[in-house]
């Protein structure tokens, strides 16, 4: 029991994130127990009863590393990823919604506007006949009342504070959280700052299975409950959108050994800054037609380029949002 | 394109202009040679062929600031590695899905076969983009890509 070294000190934090991410660090199942011999948990909202004033009192640096998973939505999410990082000796972006901005940077694609018209006036299941809105500061005769301020853009955890390591995935894969996790325990070398960790140096594609021909010779392609997949050629040959030409390895292509595309959680290789440009620019180099009516067919059936290809990193893409 | 000229001529647009090395910027210098004007609006950037055109590129354009891109590429069947320009025009319809999708008009971006011999047509395309874009007005993405990237 007795530990000669002292413990890491490890936060885990989210921002507008699904709450998967912070399960998955529950993930590692038995290995758990490494963990805890060698790191105290200080702040852990999911799992731990710990307040934000726990926090603001710490000095700082005070924490070894921190995972912070989750976009920055709203000011809270803001507010604490600069208190963790002021914080925090090794501030890692945990997840694709940390990295790139994940499911929730799709909102991306519409406005504050649209969206609170959508949820407090239009929604189907609402009660609202006076078109209440959230109001972040109010002052009731009890004193001052204050929410988050929902903001009109998702961001990236980069995109607001300095940060130290990016750990891909939706969520990422246990296994290398382990690896990353126990090498900064053991003090082995750490790889420069702002580096991705816990992926691999290839794509998808080199680690899939399944049969790949020279040729594509792709027609069209359809919807995955247009045809049925013959479990062993290329999900893209048989005309299912796949993201694993253009997405980071490192997750033991999990989706397609489960017989679905891969949607493109990882993110693009090092070096490249869109992950939909190198998509875009692959699905171009399979298709057959010559044609422009042929072409005009085929790209027809890519039904939401922008959704597909940016389903994991529109906030993190080169042009960020759709212009308003 | 002084401070002085701005002042008294109408907003000129911001042309990012790829062109292939066998065809299209041939043709650039045909119109060049023989001395034909057009719009002062494009910025040439020399590929070797359109299909090393890739939609990064086109996006990283606009992300800085170009009001239009404008693609020129070789003929269909006459690329000068057989299949460039049909991949050139696979990505860019697929390009322009994307871009609509994303709030750009598409009319911001342009795709046109132009041969080494058709330096008439490149002043004609360089001419008409340019009013185009004149009347659509300024490019506002890369406010936006700089607001969001703070």
């Amino acid at each position: 029991m007795a530990n000669e070294k002292p413990k890491l000190k490890l936060a885990v934090y989210w921002g507008a994130a699904c709450g998967g991410c912070c399960v998955s660090v529950l993930d590692v199942h038995e290995k758990l127990f490494d963990v805890v011999a060698n790191a105290d948990l200080v702040f852990w909202p999911i799992a731990l009863d710990f307040k934000y004033k726990d926090v603001e009192e710490m000095p700082d640096q005070y924490i070894d590393v921190t995972l912070f998973n989750g976009a920055i939505r709203n000011s809270e999410n803001e507010h604490m990823a600069k208190l963790l990082r002021q914080k925090t000796k090794i501030l890692i972006a945990y997840g694709s919604c940390a990295h790139m901005g994940g499911i929730p940077g799709l909102a991306n694609f519409t406005t504050k506007e649209e969206i609170f018209k959508r949820v407090y006036e239009e929604s189907e299941s609402l009660d609202n006949p006076d078109k209440v809105r959230p109001t972040p500061e109010v002052d009731v005769k009890e004193g001052h009342l204050h929410i988050p301020h929902f903001y009109e853009d998702v961001m990236t955890l980069g995109q607001v504070v300095d940060v130290d390591y990016y750990l891909p995935g939706c969520p990422p894969q246990t296994e290398r959280l382990v690896e990353v996790f126990m090498a900064v325990v053991t003090g082995a070398e750490l790889p420069p700052k702002g580096s991705l960790v816990g992926g691999a140096p290839r794509v998808q594609c080199d680690d899939c299975k399944r049969k790949k021909s020279e040729k594509k010779g792709i027609t069209r392609f359809y919807r995955p409950w247009e045809v049925t997949d013959d479990g062993e050629t290329c999900l893209n040959e048989q005309g299912i959108l796949c993201m694993g030409p253009a997405t980071r390895g490192g997750c033991g292509v999990r989706c397609i050994e489960g017989n679905a595309p891969c949607r493109g959680c990882y993110g693009p290789l090092e070096g490249i800054p869109d992950p939909g440009a190198k998509m875009m620019s692959a699905i171009a180099s399979m298709l057959e037609g010559k044609e422009e009516d042929e072409i005009d067919k085929a790209i027809d059936t890519v039904i939401d380029p922008a959704g597909t290809f940016y389903r994991f990193s529109l906030p993190g893409s080169i042009l960020r949002r759709k212009q308003k | 394109m002084q401070s002085t000229e701005q002042k008294t001529e109408q907003w000129s647009p911001r042309i990012v202009a790829f062109f292939c090395n066998w065809c299209t910027y041939t043709a650039s210098d045909l119109a060049g040679v023989s001395r034909m004007r057009y719009a002062p609006s494009t910025r040439v950037i020399r590929v070797m062929c359109s299909g090393r055109i890739d939609p990064e590129f086109i996006m990283e354009a606009f992300a800085k600031g170009a009001d239009g891109v404008l693609i020129g590429g070789c003929h269909p069947g006459d690329c000068h590695y057989s299949e460039g320009n049909y991949k050139c025009l696979r990505r860019y319809k697929l390009l322009q899905k994307y871009i609509e999708q994303m709030g750009i008009p598409k009319e911001r971006m342009r795709l046109e076969w132009i041969s080494a011999a058709e330096g008439k047509k490149l002043q004609e395309v360089v001419n008409e983009m340019t009013e185009t874009l004149r009347i659509l007005g300024p490019s506002k993405i890369k406010n936006v890509v700089e607001t969001l990237a703070k």
